[in-house]
């Protein structure tokens, strides 16, 4: 078959197979190197842009290195850099969760709802993670348990949860909550300039990170995304493991959906309605692969930073602020297009320098 | 044991003999018998309930809202029977949709199917564009079309501004379009039933309908059984695009209010829809006819729950909650199917 048919193929799946190819190959130095290699090249990458991002802003607007903008930046982001740490679990254990943004509206309408009842504000929160974890446990029955894609479950969750919102609150908004919990959202930690959702970002950051990168349960979410039979026959839980991470989720973007609803002061059902692909997008830049298997949680800091740091200067410049989807997806384009072209671009070198038998996942299947 | 084999392995690609064919149509059959009878038995106990919700000014009501959808669910059937997805039919409707409709005001007195030719246009234009994304930059198409729904509403956004296409701008021959009706029947939804059996047709007959179930099921074997995979896929796009672009039109002639939010969120209704109808999410299975259900059936419930008095706020977690019991029903059928077919092929072998 001509070789450019295998140019054309969909799905970029040839590029891993390759790197993984080559860290088993007895010709390179060291496998853990290799292994290292494309993560690396990917944070690097990001860092530079991030850099790129805050050059950019500095020269657009003074502004934009002033403290005050950081903490702008801060808040207006703070909640989809939370929802995207359990998505990138999730997204690397080979499953995805489209009901973040739903959770996060269902917990903000219950919010309301209670708070208008004249609830007090500790057992408010008791609900809303109780909640939190039902709608977690919901989805990750339904994914494991039922054996169901959670593509098409959390599309049915997100409508789910979103309708449950509407359900609890219908058109009402309740606002005025009370100064102490308004602050949160508003103001930052005392005697510092950090808003206390970066704050609190930055802790479940270092929680998910050393969580993911150094005990056994993150080593096996990798497994489980790389190769779930693998992982299965390995003896991993892949089910109860995979079903915790979407009680985490529910958890986490609960908590969320309290942190916006007083960043807001307002609760109305359709609070962060469409987030959930801000969230997936800063996920997708940070290089976890969609296929599962792959990220890290320094992408996701990084990603972040170049998430907020654009939209915040793209805020500065007046640039018509809805149309900044054009710029995430553009970034978006850019996290999936850079890599496969460098692994085109290594393997063309490779085929050139070597001009011996090369690994046969490098030149596709399409020759045999 | 072989033909057995043979038999088991792809009731979609390889037109082996006619006992593969039957068995295949049967398995089709049953697939959409499944959620045409759940449509019937629904609007029997609502008919039941409030007879008011079959007569004929509420069935008109409940067809005309579905066109659009069934419109889109076709062109995502093929997409997602290819094993990818298109999130960006709702911002591909809402760019059309915009585009298209606003040259009535800029330029009064242009002929109604310019306005289609244009929004087709657009509509090809972003698929041609995720098409090549996919099928050339070898990107997963959840990621590729995630990017391009922010794109093109951004897009959209920007070419709006702050305005607005109004029904006054509108010429009346364009409006009546979605009013326009045979025998009580609306004209759009008979042309729509047309475009939907010639897509059923094709995906059922043709050899590169058939070809996108092959690539579904098993995208490496297809390659490996010499299916230009690429091009199928960049097909399955294009038209994917050109649909949504001329939904838009029609959305536009149905709502007549154009803003830069047309269309928000389509893409997880027309999703829903398909996986309702029967499509297997994850590619190989399924059928335009039953997508189209899949449509008719979501319209309905909603427009059940307003019939018998319930309020809409009820309708997006019902919706939701529909789309998870037809898939956990779905899977339960297969997992019979499957076993059903076991059982039958070892007794062909024996």
């Amino acid at each position: 078959m001509e070789p450019d048919q295998n140019a054309l193929l969909p799905e970029g799946l040839p590029p891993e197979k390759t790197e993984a190819q080559r860290a088993t190959s007895p010709r390179r130095a060291s496998a853990l190197r290799s292994a290292l290699q494309p993560a690396l090249r990917w944070e690097t990458g990001l860092a530079i842009v991030a850099v790129a991002v805050v050059v950019f802003g500095v020269l657009t607007s003074p502004q934009f290195l002033t403290s005050g903008n950081f903490f702008n930046m801060g808040v207006s982001s703070g909640e989809i850099a939370i929802m995207a740490l359990p998505m990138t679990l999730i997204i690397i254990s080979g499953e995805i969760d489209l009901s973040v943004a739903s959770t996060l509206g269902m917990s903000s309408a219950t919010l309301g709802f209670l708070w208008s009842k004249h609830w007090p504000m500790l057992a408010i929160f008791v609900v809303l993670a109780v909640l939190g974890v039902i709608a977690g446990l919901f989805n990750g029955l339904l994914v494991t348990r039922v054996g169901l894609p959670s593509l098409a479950v959390t599309i049915g969750t997100l409508g789910l949860y979103r309708g449950i919102a509407l359900i609890i609150l219908g058109s009402n908004t309740v606002s005025n909550f009370p100064a102490p919990y308004n602050r949160i959202g508003v103001n930052p930690i005392p005697h510092t300039n950090i808003p206390y959702s970066v704050a609190i970002f930055i802790v479940l950051a270092v929680i998910f990170g050393v969580v993911l990168h150094a005990t056994a349960t993150g080593r096996s979410i990798y497994a489980m995304g790389a190769s779930p039979e693998a992982a299965l026959f390995a003896g991993i839980r892949v089910k109860r493991v995979k079903t915790m991470l979407f009680v985490v989720s529910g958890l986490v973007c609960s908590m969320a959906g309290a942190l916006w609803t007083f960043r807001l002061d307002t609760a109305v059902w359709n609070n962060a309605i469409g987030l959930e692909l801000s969230v997936v997008a800063v996920v997708l830049l940070a290089g976890v692969s969609i296929f599962g298997g792959k990220g890290s949680i320094i992408g996701v800091v990084l990603a972040v930073i170049v998430f907020a740091g654009l939209q915040n200067a793209l805020l500065l410049t007046n640039f018509n602020q809805e149309a900044t989807g054009i710029v995430t997806g553009g970034l978006l384009l850019i996290s999936v297009f850079v890599p496969n072209a460098a692994a085109l671009l290594g393997r063309a070198r490779g085929l050139a320098i070597s001009r011996k038998p090369v690994p046969r996942s490098a030149i596709g299947a399409a020759n045999d | 044991m072989s033909a057995a084999l043979t038999e088991r392995q792809d009731p979609s690609s390889a037109p082996a003999g006619t006992s593969s064919r039957k068995l295949t149509e049967r398995v089709f059959r049953i697939r959409e018998t499944g959620i045409i009878a759940v449509l019937v038995v629904f609007v029997a106990i609502t008919a039941s309930i409030q007879p008011r919700f079959i007569d004929q000014a509420n069935i008109q009501f409940v067809l005309s809202n579905t066109t659009v959808y069934a419109l889109l669910a076709l062109g995502e059937t093929m997409v997602v029977i290819s094993r990818n997805v298109d999130l960006s039919v709702g911002s591909v409707l809402g760019l059309s949709a915009y585009v298209s409709t606003n040259l009535f005001g800029h330029s009064p007195g242009i002929p109604v199917p310019v306005v289609f030719l244009v929004g087709l246009g657009v509509g090809l234009a972003c698929g041609v564009a995720n098409g090549l994304m996919v099928a050339i930059g070898r990107v997963p198409s959840l990621v590729v079309t995630l990017a391009t729904l922010y794109i093109i509403r951004g897009i959209d956004i920007l070419i709006v501004g702050g305005n607005e296409v109004v029904a006054q701008t509108l010429p009346s021959s364009f409006i009546a379009i979605p009013r326009a009706d045979v025998l009580g029947v609306p004209y759009l939804a008979i042309v729509i039933v047309a475009v939907i059996g010639a897509g059923a047709y094709y995906l059922r007959s043709f050899r590169s309908g058939r070809e996108l179930y092959a690539i579904g099921s098993n995208p490496e074997a297809a390659r490996l059984a010499g299916i230009p995979a690429g091009k199928r896929v960049f097909t399955a796009f294009t038209i994917s695009g050109a649909i949504a672009g001329l939904a838009g039109v029609l959305w536009a002639a149905q709502y007549q209010t154009i803003d830069s939010t047309a269309g928000t969120g389509y893409e997880l209704t027309v999703i829903s829809a398909v996986v309702v109808g029967g499509v297997a999410i994850f590619g190989g299975s399924g059928s335009a006819v039953g997508a189209a259900v899949g449509a008719l059936l979501l319209s309905t419930i909603s427009s059940a729950l307003n019939v018998l008095g319930i309020s809409p706020d009820w309708d997006q977690a019902i919706a939701g909650f529909l789309l998870l019991v037809a898939i956990t029903l779905d899977r339960g059928i297969s997992v019979r199917l499957a076993a059903a077919l076991r059982k039958r092929s070892s007794g062909v072998g024996t």
